[in-house]
């Protein structure tokens, strides 16, 4: 299970929905394993816009990987507020660049890393959800359905 | 094993037979014939005994999601965004596998890809299916991986793009439990047709499991996002549009019957419809 998933998880107890504190949800003992993949900019640079910088930064923190994150969303940079922009701001934010070797820790961190064993803990409730041999088990007990 | 059809007559040929000839000669939703043919994922690890075997309904998929008119229509829906696609029930992972590996054809794109399964044997055989089908590709898809749960009960709301849903839609006389429910089996022959009849036992109308599965749709989906969820004739799927239309929250929701197969008297045995929203998105 890849590291950038649980951007997309949260908790499966109902009650837990309307509660912020069940995401992301967090590593406990997180076992990682890091398989290389071909380093591709132009999708790293295309799925910026969908992350939750937040959560993802809750995530690195947790895994000892804060370094591989800058501290807000590079793609923030790209963006200008066309209504209130000028045409200098406006093009500066055209030629802005994330640079390779941000690219590149981002590529390593969502995409080559992976969690093979653990557990994730919802915030707001506290159960636990086993990760065995890199498969999430997000089946809940009875009484918690 | 195939799911079985209810008989709707004497002739009805063994699904083997149609999973052959479809395999051969695959048609798009107006039975025109594919000619450029994707390949399909290869699924020779996998062990049947708890894991449905890819077969009519899962090729209808392929085969639907490749046609000129889905690949046209995801492209353009998806021209500016990458998408997030997730499957549910993905079994052996044929399904997921093939829109992983062939996104750039399909959707014009790389995708983000995420498998759920309520069998963990299933999640760890459409692993492999995915590496398998994906080792060639340099600069493709990123397949985050493979959950146990039900349905889409641990999603983050709004999130999904792309729902993809081949459900056991036969028509039973009762719900099998899920996994997490019932864990003392007698042996393992109990066991295994427990988590088989999961993959084809839908209760009344064969229609509980996705009534669930609709039920979370609203919730699930991004603005710009899009279900695909396969149906049988006696799952009444006319009633079901009618009622995707009228009554599913947070609408107006559009539906259309973008693949079939199986034409019999008139009546498609399995069709795939289409579900989106028009409200946010701005195309279609």
């Amino acid at each position: 299970m890849k590291l950038l998933t649980v951007n997309f998880l949260t908790c499966a107890v109902k009650t837990c929905k309307t509660s912020s504190e069940s995401y992301p949800l967090h590593f406990r003992d997180a076992q990682l394993e890091q398989n290389p993949q071909t380093f591709n900019p132009l999708f790293i640079r295309n799925i910026l816009s969908r992350l939750d910088w937040s959560a993802l930064t809750t995530t690195a923190n947790e895994l000892g990987l804060t370094a591989m994150l800058p501290d807000h969303n590079p793609a923030d940079d790209m963006m200008v507020d066309s209504e209130g922009a000028t045409e200098e701001e406006k093009n500066r934010a055209k030629d802005n660049v994330i640079s390779e070797e941000v690219l590149k820790k981002l590529h390593t961190f969502l995409v080559d890393t992976a969690v093979i064993e653990g557990k994730l803990v919802c915030g707001n409730c506290g159960f636990e959800y086993p990760i065995k041999e890199g498969v999430g088990n997000f089946l809940l007990p009875p009484h918690l359905v | 094993m195939a799911k079985q059809y209810p008989q709707d007559g004497p002739g009805t040929p063994p699904a083997n037979t149609l999973l052959q000839s479809l395999h051969d000669l695959p048609r798009g939703p107006t039975g025109e014939i594919l000619t450029n043919m994707l390949p399909t994922p290869d699924t020779s690890h996998v062990s049947f005994n708890t894991i449905y075997e890819p077969s009519e309904d899962s090729f209808l998929l392929l085969d639907t999601l490749s046609s000129t008119t889905e690949v046209t229509w995801l492209r353009k829906r998806f021209a500016s965004k990458t998408p997030y696609l997730v499957e549910v029930g993905t079994g052996s992972g044929v399904v997921i596998a093939f829109l992983t590996a062939n996104a750039e054809q399909v959707f014009g794109r790389p995708i983000l890809s995420l498998g759920i399964d309520v069998n963990a044997n299933a999640c760890h055989a459409t692993k492999e299916t995915v590496r398998k089908a994906t080792a060639e590709q340099t600069a493709g898809s990123l397949y985050l991986g493979s959950i146990t749960g039900d349905l889409c009960s641990s999603l983050l709301p709004g999130s999904v793009d792309v729902l993809v849903f081949n459900p056991p839609y036969v028509p039973s006389e009762e719900l099998p439990a899920l996994p997490g429910l019932e864990r003392k089996y007698r042996d393992k022959f109990e066991h295994d047709s427990h988590l088989l009849a999961l993959t084809t036992d839908g209760g009344e109308e064969g229609m509980e499991t996705t009534t669930r599965l609709f039920a979370q749709i609203p919730y699930l989906l991004s603005p710009s996002g899009v279900a695909y969820i396969l149906l049988c004739a006696q799952n009444r799927p006319e009633a079901v549009k009618s009622w995707v239309a009228e009554d599913l929250p947070k609408g107006p929701w559009l539906s259309e019957t973008v693949g079939s197969s199986g034409k019999k008297g008139g009546w498609e045995k399995l069709q795939i419809v289409r579900i989106w929203n028009e409200k946010a998105a701005g195309n279609g």
